[in-house]
């Protein structure tokens, strides 16, 4: 078992999973109707607790607990896409960030339902349930939101653009694909980036949104080495706020 | 969460039953007596409906108000036990001002109409959610110590005659009861810590103690109006019996973990079996119900910022294909 490679795959899932579940949590009594507060406040719920699922498998590998992993590091310790971590800003670009991530998320988990790794595919079959209520969210209000008004095409077009590179970022390629395709661990990047552009097309064409023009794709790298933006560091900072007062005490 | 719905001393006396219709009003008092439920579609007083909505639209915006001193400690939460709690905590408070607002449609005000009316001020939320959550540990205290006055209050509102109030109080309150769990383990958890942990548990219930005090209401005044009220089981419970209800539940709770109310007067009466306590500061509380309380400005903000924000998502929902979407939960 190449536990280097495992652990590799398993802090950038469980990051990315963590810190998107922290900005969905951020819209909790902001939503712009109740029931959406309420919507992502349970995807938020399921990402964190998928995160916390990963961080325990990392955890019986050696790695630290679960709270102190994920409460404790700085940003430069971490392996999210840089996609992630970019604050909220308005509901549209939230609501294209979801759906671009969690359907790559989605396929990533269906992927690593055959993992030989044991554990992860183990955790994997739950996740994967969890997250097709999270695709099917993201599509309703895709398609609808780009088919409402003049101003909320307009927004989600812009907000897809806006995305398209950053999205792109979540594909970086670690440095054992090899391995763990040859082990049968995980598929690797290149080929759920294939699975995802097939699975979001028809969403964005009955969304009446267009993909940008493939001249102008630049994915956003950096993510999974440790490079990230400034909004990364404010964050963990803030979510270390009240745990790093004394990381020995009970909370 | 839940703020007592705050009945004005000052209003102008009404004629209460004026234009009624005696016959029908004598019906509807005898359903009342004999503890049937009243249904959005029975004939039913002016003033009847007017307290209802008044009383369910404020429990309304109390919960998605009272969603943001604690929704601020979300993603500060300590380790992901704590984390994922609160988070389903908010996510069952902001899910009761959405039963409650359709509990108040039912009377017949949009739920549109009642949240431009909170955030122009025109109707008011619980007093409490016009402080600071300073630290994580008043976000411990809230949870145990409001979310324990709410249920009292709720507890006995669920047994009004309104018959969509009613059934939205029950469903709230099994969930309140998950909420003051989780608060008073937060709670223990801290007084039982570091003594860090326990100074500052102790600060937060020093900071919390007047606006608890304050949460159910001023002593009610005896008139035409209330003892009217009271017979058509709008108001359940005088606010006084209920802040005794509290005390008597929680002070000796608070006592146990050795932590100190702020209150030297406090104690149980044994003559008369209620609790004796200082007078809390009403000229306090009148002046933060009327926007001078430390978060007015800023909560009415963060919401009138969120419903100008979600405008345009909320115009493309009416869209003539586009119909509503079912939430997740
Ligand atoms: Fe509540
Ligand atoms: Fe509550």
């Amino acid at each position: 078992m190449n536990t280097i490679a495992i652990k590799e795959l398993l802090y950038k899932m469980a990051d990315d999973l963590l810190i998107m579940g922290h900005r969905n949590s951020e819209w909790t009594g902001l939503g712009p109707v109740i029931e959406e507060d309420i919507a992502f406040s349970s995807m938020a719920q399921d990402k964190i607790g998928q995160a916390g699922a990963l961080f325990e498998i990392l955890h019986q590998l050696g790695e630290n607990e679960p709270d102190t992993v994920a409460f404790m590091r700085d940003a430069n310790k971490m392996h999210c896409s840089q996609f992630v971590e970019l604050p909220n800003g308005e509901y549209d670009f939230s609501m294209i960030r979801h759906f671009l991530y969690d359907h790559a998320d989605q396929l990533r988990f269906e992927m690593l339902v055959n993992s030989s790794f044991e554990p992860l595919a183990q955790v994997a079959k739950k996740i994967k349930g969890e997250l097709k209520y999270h695709v099917f969210h993201a599509n309703t209000w895709v398609v609808k939101l780009g088919n409402g008004t003049e101003e909320s095409k307009a927004r989600m077009q812009t907000a897809l653009n806006e995305s398209w590179n950053y999205a792109l970022g979540m594909f970086e390629t670690g440095d054992f694909e090899k391995e763990l395709q040859s082990e049968n661990i995980f598929e690797g990047e290149e080929a759920l980036k294939t699975r995802w552009m097939a699975n979001i097309t028809p969403f964005i064409e009955k969304a009446n949104l267009k993909v940008p023009d493939q001249s102008t794709w630049a994915p956003i790298l950096g993510g999974r080495k440790g490079y990230h933006t400034e909004y990364l560091q404010q964050l963990v900072e803030e979510m270390g706020e009240v745990f790093r007062l004394d990381p020995t005490a009970q909370w | 969460m839940y703020g007592n719905a705050y009945i004005d001393p000052n209003e102008k006396p009404l004629s209460i039953l004026d234009g009624e219709d005696p016959i029908k009003l004598a019906e509807f008092e005898a359903r009342i007596d004999r503890g049937e439920k009243i249904e959005p579609k029975d004939w039913m007083p002016k003033e009847y409906r007017k307290q209802l909505i008044r009383m369910i639209e404020q429990h309304a915006h109390s919960e998605i108000i009272g969603a943001l001193p604690e929704g601020t400690w979300i993603t500060r939460a300590p380790g992901f036990k704590r984390k994922l709690a609160l988070m389903a905590k908010v996510q069952d408070e902001v899910g009761h001002a959405q039963l409650l607002y359709s509990a108040a449609e039912t009377l017949g005000k949009s739920r549109e109409a009642m949240i431009n009316d909170l955030i122009t001020g025109k109707s008011k939320y619980s007093n409490v959610f016009n402080y600071p959550a300073l630290t994580w540990a008043d976000s411990c205290i809230i949870a145990w110590l409001i979310d324990a006055g709410a249920i009292i209050n709720q507890v006995a509102n669920s047994k009004g005659s309104y018959g969509p109030y009613g059934r939205a109080l029950e469903r709230i309150c099994v969930e309140e009861s998950f909420h003051l769990k989780y608060g008073h383990h937060n709670v223990v958890t801290l007084a039982t810590g570091t003594p860090f942990q326990r100074q500052m548990v102790q600060e937060a219930l020093t900071r919390w103690w007047p606006p608890i005090m304050h949460f159910f209401g001023p002593s009610d005044k005896i008139s035409n109006h209330t003892t009217i009220l009271m017979r058509w089981k709008v108001k359940m419970a005088s606010n006084d019996d209920m802040r005794q209800q509290f005390l008597n539940m929680y002070v000796p709770k608070i006592w146990d973990l050795g932590l100190v109310v702020p209150d030297v007067n406090l104690k149980l009466n044994e003559a008369t079996g209620l609790w004796d306590y200082t007078e809390p500061d009403w000229d306090e509380f009148k002046r933060v119900i009327n926007g001078g309380g430390p978060c007015n400005a800023e909560r009415l903000a963060v919401r009138r910022n969120a419903e100008e924000k979600g405008r345009w998502v909320r115009k493309a929902l009416l869209q003539k294909d586009s119909s509503y979407v079912t939430p997740l939960a």
